[in-house]
């Protein structure tokens, strides 16, 4: 048994008890271990994805237990991707938020960072539904403290909103477990596949009640139409570096979607079907087209990139409700694209921010703002892969989903609904683009005389400082090297999908690698080994 | 038992969900816990209810509750308590902070800084 596989896990957290303990009063200590620590996480993650590369399964069970009776973390192919993207970027934020002093506008960033870090990589790795909860449960309380990170009144506002909506979320997330496990007496995601593909064709409305809960909690989580409201003000508000990490937590609802609905619930089961044509698709659909109008009706850079993230989840969702190994290896491949346009966004949001001054993110006349070529051209880039024009990868990506809805039944919408929304986003991040970026110039000539042109070619800070440039760099460059490496990145997404699409190595894997297990026989003697001294207490 | 069961979970959903679509956190706050007892009760339910029944190995017992439930019951009380503490400090922040204490934004548009719509050029040499 490899114990690599908790590492990612443990890492972070013992990082963060680390920082918050010991190095809480020293700065420099504090941005050394993190970014150290996110590095090593990095090579962790890298080694992971690395193993799970030749289709091997790894199964790490947690003290050494059996499977449906202690908790498992598995690594496939999907879930050491997913690391693997956590991995990526969060040493990249990490530059950005020490690089711009983000880390030092409240207390404690550092550590609250990696806990929220170890509650992603938890939620991705773990093969236990319950652990799934506690792993959300982790990232979601780091992340509140992370989205307050900071203060100031509206973010106070949008965090007590994004905390309650969270809140309800994990009640109804509890309610869907008892659910599942009152109807099929277990929580592990193997024994939960077994158990319910071997139920009763009659006796289903509970599964079935439990299947569609469960689809909610994580369609929250992924931002899907009606449940999407937590998002726009939350994402706006929250501080840059933070907003920039979060672009992964959509990612992990949508994780969950792949994960929970090929292996436990997969949509051939008679009780599922129908979930994700009939419901998910329009849904996604509708958020897709709400996320494009929200981009195009924003008067706030930070909202429209909000909203362009609701957009993309909508594109990625509606791949993934196509439901064909294609459809989410493209739904993949969108996930790791959008993730990094988004993020990218977001500080870029930021750095415009601290440029312009009084009149901030609104999108309204402005001076040029400082360094202004390189912060447009790097808007430009990021704006051209969120919208998904060529040649970057989210025109990829955008023509690998519509190719996978050819014989969808809805074809014809969900073609209709990603061009239209296309278009509208363009003509959203082209306006607000040329707004912020050309008609600064117009207004600095009208406004001003030569003699304070002539000033503004003073201000001491051209470009923007390094390690902010380095970070987003660091992201536009993921972006093309996506688009360069298409072909051998497209190959691991169809491998992917495809032991997704074949459980059943996944589920015997986790359900027969040999752990403890209290026999009724070895119960009362010595033989039992540390099972028995942990029961004789009683 | 069953029905004294399923009738306190429906009936604290009910209050949860009537008081987490109030506009003020506290009564939201108070619906959340509410709607965690619910969420609470209704896990011990998952494990099918039954009096008198030891959860751990015991000699001479045939007949054992199912102790799952009663952990995963644990963990939950343990989260929602700590998260119930959370959002109760957040949003203590929030109407310090904001003079109010309502869940909602106001109104888009109506910060302090969108009334005045003057062009703000040369603002920044």
């Amino acid at each position: 048994m490899t114990h690599w596989l908790i590492l990612p896990i443990l890492l972070p957290g013992m990082l963060a008890a680390i920082l918050v303990m010991v190095t809480r009063y020293h700065r420099v200590l504090q941005r050394t271990f993190s970014l150290a620590g996110s590095v090593l996480t990095l090579a962790l993650a890298i080694g992971l994805f690395w193993r799970a590369s030749d289709g091997t399964i790894d199964i790490y069970q947690l003290g050494n237990w059996q499977a449906p009776f202690g908790i498992v973390l598995v690594a496939d192919r999907l879930s050491t991707l997913m690391v693997l993207i956590t991995a990526i970027l969060a040493p990249l934020v990490l530059l950005y938020a020490i690089g711009s002093g983000w880390d030092e506008r409240g207390r404690h960033f550092h550590p609250l960072f990696q806990f929220q870090i170890m509650g992603i990589m938890g939620a991705f790795l773990t093969g236990d539904m319950f652990n799934l909860f506690v792993f959300f449960e982790i990232l979601l309380i780091a992340s509140y403290g992370l989205m307050i990170h900071g203060g100031g009144a509206d973010r106070l506002r949008a965090g007590t909103q994004y905390v309650l909506f969270n809140l309800l979320g994990s009640t109804l997330f509890l309610f869907a477990l008892g659910t599942l496990y009152a109807q099929t007496g277990t929580l592990n995601m193997a024994d939960l596949a077994v158990r319910v593909a071997a139920l009763d064709p009659a006796d289903t409305a509970g599964i079935r009640v439990a299947a569609v809960l469960l689809l909610l909690v994580f369609a929250i989580k992924a931002a899907l139409l009606p449940l999407h409201f937590w998002l726009p003000a939350s994402y706006a508000e929250a501080p840059a570096p933070v907003a920039a990490l979060f672009a992964i937590m959509t990612k992990v609802g949508a994780y969950c979607i792949i994960r929970v609905y090929t292996l436990v619930f997969p949509t051939d089961l008679s009780l599922t079907q129908g979930l994700f044509d009939t419901w998910m698709m329009p849904a996604a659909l509708l958020t897709l087209m709400m996320g494009m109008i929200g981009v195009l009706g924003s008067n706030r850079v930070d909202r429209l990139v909000a909203f362009s993230v609701i957009g993309s989840m909508g594109l990625l969702l509606a791949a993934v409700s196509v439901f064909t190994p294609q459809g989410i290896a493209a739904a993949l491949y969108y996930a790791v694209h959008s993730t990094f346009a988004a993020a990218a966004l977001f500080l870029l949001v930021d750095v415009m921010r601290d440029r312009r001054g009084d009149v901030g993110v609104h999108l309204r006349d402005a001076a040029p703002i400082a360094g202004g070529a390189l912060v447009a051209g790097m808007f430009f880039v990021a704006a051209i892969a969120m919208t998904g024009l060529p040649p970057l990868s989210g025109f990829i990506g955008k023509l690998l989903v519509m190719t996978a809805a050819l014989d969808h039944p809805l074809e014809a919408w969900i073609w209709a609904a990603i061009l239209i929304g296309s278009l509208i986003a363009v003509v959203g991040f082209g306006r607000a683009g040329s707004q912020v970026f050309w008609k600064s110039h117009q207004v600095a000539t009208e406004t001003t005389g030569p003699d304070s042109a002539a000033e503004g070619s003073n201000t001491p800070e051209q470009t923007p400082p390094v390690l902010p440039v380095v970070a987003i760099g660091g992201m536009l460059t993921m972006l093309v090297a996506l688009t360069l490496f298409a072909g051998p990145v497209m190959r691991t997404m169809d491998a992917t999908a495809a032991q997704l699409f074949n459980p059943a190595p996944y589920i015997e894997v986790v359900l027969t690698t040999e752990g403890k297990v209290i026999d009724s026989g070895d119960y009362g003697d010595d033989t039992g080994g540390d099972a028995a001294t942990a029961e004789e207490g009683y | 038992m069953e029905l004294l069961v399923a009738t306190a979970v429906g009936m604290l959903t009910a209050s949860g969900i009537y008081m987490v679509l109030r506009l003020r956190t506290f009564p939201v706050i108070i619906g959340i816990s509410l709607l965690t007892y619910a969420v609470n009760v209704f896990l011990f339910g998952s494990g099918r209810l039954l009096p008198n029944a030891p959860a751990v190995l015991t000699d001479g017992v045939d007949i054992y509750s199912d102790p799952l439930p009663q952990a995963l019951v644990l963990t939950a009380i343990v989260i929602s308590f700590g998260m119930t503490a959370v959002v109760v400090i957040v949003a203590l922040g929030s109407w310090l902070a904001n003079d109010d204490d309502m869940v909602d934004t106001p109104t888009a548009g109506a910060g302090p800084d969108a009334a005045d719509d003057q062009p703000r050029g040369g603002a920044q040499s």
